[in-house]
């Protein structure tokens, strides 16, 4: 009914204003062609001046209104790079931005018609041509220069040292896999993806390798100063690994993996307390049109300390424990270190 | 450079005109309804053939919009209208992802190809060619018929396509591969995918089929006088529009082949390593590259930007110098940096594909070259800028849309150097930021250019004019409200918003934006209200507008007003005029303006 309604007051409102205009064109004739323009011109070039002051003003304002929800620091070395190269580009094209619109408004409104002036007859000026042929190149320059080189930073070879995970997309989630403690990824092949038997990546048992790796659905977990090495694949469809607090993206491709690196500056407690938000978490999500879920391919990262890392990844069982349970390593008694011992005494507590 | 001779054929009408022009006036020939107004090969028919389908698909592109924006603005609300309209795509009253993204899927591409590239420079290639450059039609009139015609199959085909029982295609204008190649993967990749890809074919078709027209009968069928550095900018625009096009769609066209045969052949250019949780199955697919099609697409994809935007831009430098009251500034240099923007779209596609996993070293040249383009960008608006400037401006709705562009490109055109940098781009790529960009620089931008020519050249259309206060209400809405819907996008694509998302409430990064979401939604509605107000005034103009009564309503320089006030096929009665000087001789010696047509006079002075 209400949609109904709805209709009715927009035909309404159609059939007003066209009224209005078909009336305007009858008055126009009545006080003659020449003065209907003059009036329209001065009202037109009057709003054209308005809409720039009152634009300018709104630029301003919705500034105001946004600039608190849009970038809270960046969480990652790379992140803070983005934002200084973002802040140059705004300067300077802010720049120009508020000059040429002023002057295009402007111009518009003090050269609007009249009978008294005539209009300047100005085809071309070489000096003036060239001027503002190598202004926006040498400012052009700065901008490829700057971006080049922080573009060189953030996709130059990460440190030895970097920590190295693997991240997988599919419809429509994420998987994340860590090597263990060889520190090599077990081989893998598509073709032996199993979901009923728990090998969603298609790791194959043969390769030794393999046996440690860590695979879980729960969490990107990464250690906080610690530089981190992504490899990024996808199981189906392009995915694309997005990460918004990091400032950091990278496609997921089936077929081609792809990788980016990073150095995470906050653990996921001190986001909490930096943004005051106690239900703070890093988010991933999908930036690349991946099919119907899309919009809810979601996933988390937890940055954590050192030490909350170690115990943390003691705590989880290798994908290959979990597919043959009877080769469990921890099983046995023989356990010298400290946070396999954690582990044996959590997995205790957790089947208590 | 006269064309008579060159025309022979079809165009037995104009041969007669030549012969018999003292005794006939255009309507001696005997023109079936079939010949005028369906299969015409008349070039003034088939622009208006292009421009009313154009605006069928962009009342139809607009509604989508409006639907998807529904949906954004008011996540957690039921609409049961839409159930009762959209039967199972909106179930419970709610628009379904699936149909939500064949929404933004059909948007895209309907309003990129089927209004802004067929629409616009179909329209205007098509009608002001052969007016401006003094021909009597296009260097083939069959071919150009032809030209709309598979437009209008192609048009048929993607329409057919919203009804078929899986959906039309939903992965995106774009339709990467995978998810457009498996239908398993996706229930707008099986036959809604098929006719999607049929139907850019046929375009493709049209577009060559129009292009090679355009590109052939500027070279060679320009009056007596018309040397190419005397041309209208308009021309020089659709010129290299037209070149962009030739050389580009062919490309797109064998990506779209590729991705048939991975659909229906089993080959697997694009496919590799896949395994779908939809039928828990490995594809036996091995060794293709999905990012291949990306490079493919983008090809045409990137100057597909310009195949949109330079004929805009023709359009607004003759608006703006027409109302001025004086000449563009710079010719040349305008003919140089369209020149030099047609070169550069063919060398910059790959800054679509940033984060694709691209080679950060060959990214870096991608990142030169396409901040090159603000140079000539920079030109062009700084020559517009100065034609303005101690002109004597006539606020008529065509200038105040080339205004309006001049604008929109300056807001668009800014935002695209943050996006080219591939820095800014690891972090902006596929959020509101991009949204916000391409619509303001490529989208509003470009219907700006051509609510200016469409305004502008009404009179030589249709004879009559367009009703002004609806033509002021409209501008000055259509203006305020592209700003209000974009700009804030901006700060959404700054959050890092992903774009394509129907619904943010299970997001805590993106969720912040309710508000604004349902504020851009609203004035998405009123804008395109206001379009459908344009629209009414086109159609009631077009039989009941005012009439025009001179032959050269807008005081302008040019060919096509110096035929009659509504010409035949042919364009001239009797000769075509010669041309003597360049168009833009306004306010020149204290004179409003002078003809091309009329002969440079001895005590005239050089500029």
């Amino acid at each position: 009914m209400s949609t109904l309604l709805i209709i009715a007051i927009l035909l309404l409102g159609f059939i007003v204003v066209f009224q209005i205009a078909k009336a305007s064109e009858y008055v126009s004739v009545l006080k003659g062609e020449k003065k209907t323009f003059e009036q329209n011109n001065r009202i037109n070039g009057f709003l054209l001046l308005a809409f720039m002051i009152l634009g300018l003003i709104g630029v301003y304002w919705c500034n105001e209104l946004f600039k608190g929800r849009i970038l809270g620091e960046a969480a990652s070395d790379h992140g803070e790079k983005i934002d200084t190269m973002l802040y140059i580009t705004i300067a300077l094209t802010g720049v120009v931005f508020v000059i040429t619109q002023i002057l295009l408004f402007y111009f518009a409104f003090k050269y609007q018609h009249s009978e008294k002036r005539k209009a300047y007859y100005f085809p071309h000026d070489n000096r003036l041509e060239v001027l503002w042929t190598v202004v926006p190149a040498i400012a052009l320059t700065i901008l490829v220069g700057f971006g080049l080189f922080y573009w060189f930073k953030i996709t130059g070879d990460p440190p030895k040292d970097a920590t190295v995970v693997e991240v997988t997309g599919k419809q429509f989630g994420w998987v994340f896999r860590y090597p263990g403690k060889d520190k090599v990824f077990g081989k893998k092949y598509y073709k032996n993806i199993d979901e009923g038997k728990s090998n969603q990546l298609g790791l194959i048992w043969d390769d030794q390798a393999a046996h440690d790796d860590v695979v879980t659905n729960e969490a990107l977990y990464l250690v906080v100063n610690k530089p981190v090495k992504i490899i990024i694949n996808s199981r189906d469809v392009v995915h694309d690994l997005g990460l918004v607090h990091f400032r950091m993206k990278m496609d997921a491709v089936p077929g081609t993996p792809t990788t980016m690196w990073f150095t995470p500056k906050f653990t996921t407690a001190e986001m909490k307390e930096k943004t005051g938000n106690p239900d703070f978490e890093y988010e991933i999500s999908c930036d690349q049109m991946c099919g119907k879920g899309h919009y809810s391919m979601k996933g988390i990262v937890k940055v954590v300390s050192a030490a909350e890392y170690a115990l943390w990844l003691a705590k989880q069982k290798p994908n290959y424990v979990m597919v043959f349970p009877d080769k469990d390593p921890a099983a046995k008694p023989a356990v010298t270190d400290s946070t396999a011992t954690a582990a044996v005494d959590n997995k205790k507590s957790l089947s208590n | 450079m006269s064309n008579e001779a060159t025309l022979y054929g079809h165009s037995e009408v104009v041969t007669t005109h030549d012969v018999h022009h003292d005794e006939h006036h255009g309507h001696h020939h005997k023109e079936t309804f079939i010949t005028k107004y369906v299969f015409s090969q008349d070039h003034k028919m088939i622009a208006k053939q292009f421009l009313l389908t154009g605006i069928i698909w962009a009342i139809i592109g607009g509604l989508f919009s409006v639907l998807f924006r529904l949906q954004l603005g008011y996540p957690d609300q039921t609409f049961p209208i839409l159930e009762e309209l959209l039967g199972k795509w909106a179930a419970g009253g709610k628009i379904q992802p699936e149909f939500y993204y064949a929404l933004v899927t059909m948007h895209g591409t309907v309003l990129v190809f089927f209004v802004l590239t067929a629409g616009l420079s179909g329209t205007f290639a098509n009608f002001l060619i052969p007016l401006q450059i003094g021909a009597r039609d296009m260097a083939s009139p069959f071919m150009n018929m032809l030209s709309y015609w598979f437009f209008f199959l192609a048009s048929i085909i993607m329409v057919s396509s919203l009804f078929v029982q899986t959906g039309p295609a939903s992965g995106g204008w774009t339709s990467y591969p995978p998810l457009s190649a498996l239908g398993d993967a996706s229930e707008g990749s099986k036959a809604g995918m098929d006719l999607w890809l049929v139907a850019m074919a046929m375009f493709v078709v049209s577009t060559l089929l129009g292009g090679l027209n355009y590109v052939s009968t500027i070279l060679n069928m320009r009056t007596k006088g018309m040397s190419m550095t005397r041309l209208p900018l308009t021309i020089w625009a659709l010129f290299f529009t037209a070149v962009l096009g030739i050389l580009s769609f062919p490309v797109l066209f064998s990506g779209f082949i590729l991705l048939l045969f991975d659909r229906h052949a089993g080959t697997s250019f694009y496919l590799s390593d896949i395994f779908l949780a939809s039928t828990q199955k490995a594809l036996p697919n091995e060794g293709g590259s999905a990012i291949l099609y990306q490079h493919l697409f983008w090809f045409l994809g990137h100057p597909e930007v310009y195949i949109i935007l330079l004929p805009a831009m023709g359009m607004a430098s003759e608006i703006l110098s027409t109302n001025s009251r004086k000449p563009i500034f710079g010719y040349m240099a305008m003919i140089a940096s369209l020149f030099a923007i047609t070169v550069l779209a063919f060398l910059v596609w790959a800054h679509h594909m940033f984060v694709t996993g691209l080679n950060p070293f060959l990214g870096s040249f991608f990142v030169l070259l396409t901040l090159l383009i603000a140079v000539p960008s920079a030109i062009k608006v700084f020559n517009w800028l100065t034609t303005i400037w101690r002109g004597n401006l006539r606020f008529t709705p065509g200038m105040l849309f080339a205004l309006g562009f001049v604008s929109l490109f300056i807001s668009g055109g800014l935002t695209g150097i943050f996006l080219g940098n591939s820095t800014l781009d690891i972090h902006l790529h596929d959020t509101y930021f991009v949204v916000a960009h391409f619509h303001i620089v490529m989208g509003v931008a470009s219907f700006f250019g051509m609510f200016a020519g469409i305004y502008h050249w009404f009179p030589k259309m249709y004879g009559r004019y367009l009703n002004n206060t609806l033509a002021f209400i409209h501008f000055w809405i259509t203006l305020v409200g592209a700003y209000l819907i974009f700009w804030p996008m901006h700060y959404e694509g700054l959050a890092g918003m992903p774009r394509r998302y129907l619904d943010f409430s299970g997001w805590a990064s993106f969720n912040q934006f309710g508000g604004l979401n349902r504020f851009i939604s609203i004035v998405t509605m009123i804008v395109f209200a206001v379009q459908l107000l344009f629209v009414f005034n086109f159609f009631y103009s077009m039989f009941k507008g005012r009439r025009v009564t001179s032959q050269n309503p807008w005081g302008s320089n040019t060919l096509e007003w110096t035929t009659q006030i509504n010409p035949g096929h042919g364009n001239w009665e009797g000769e075509i005029p010669e041309v003597h000087r360049w168009a833009y001789d306004y306010g020149k010696d204290g004179r409003d303006f002078i003809s091309q047509t009329e002969p440079v006079g001895a005590d005239e002075s050089k500029h």
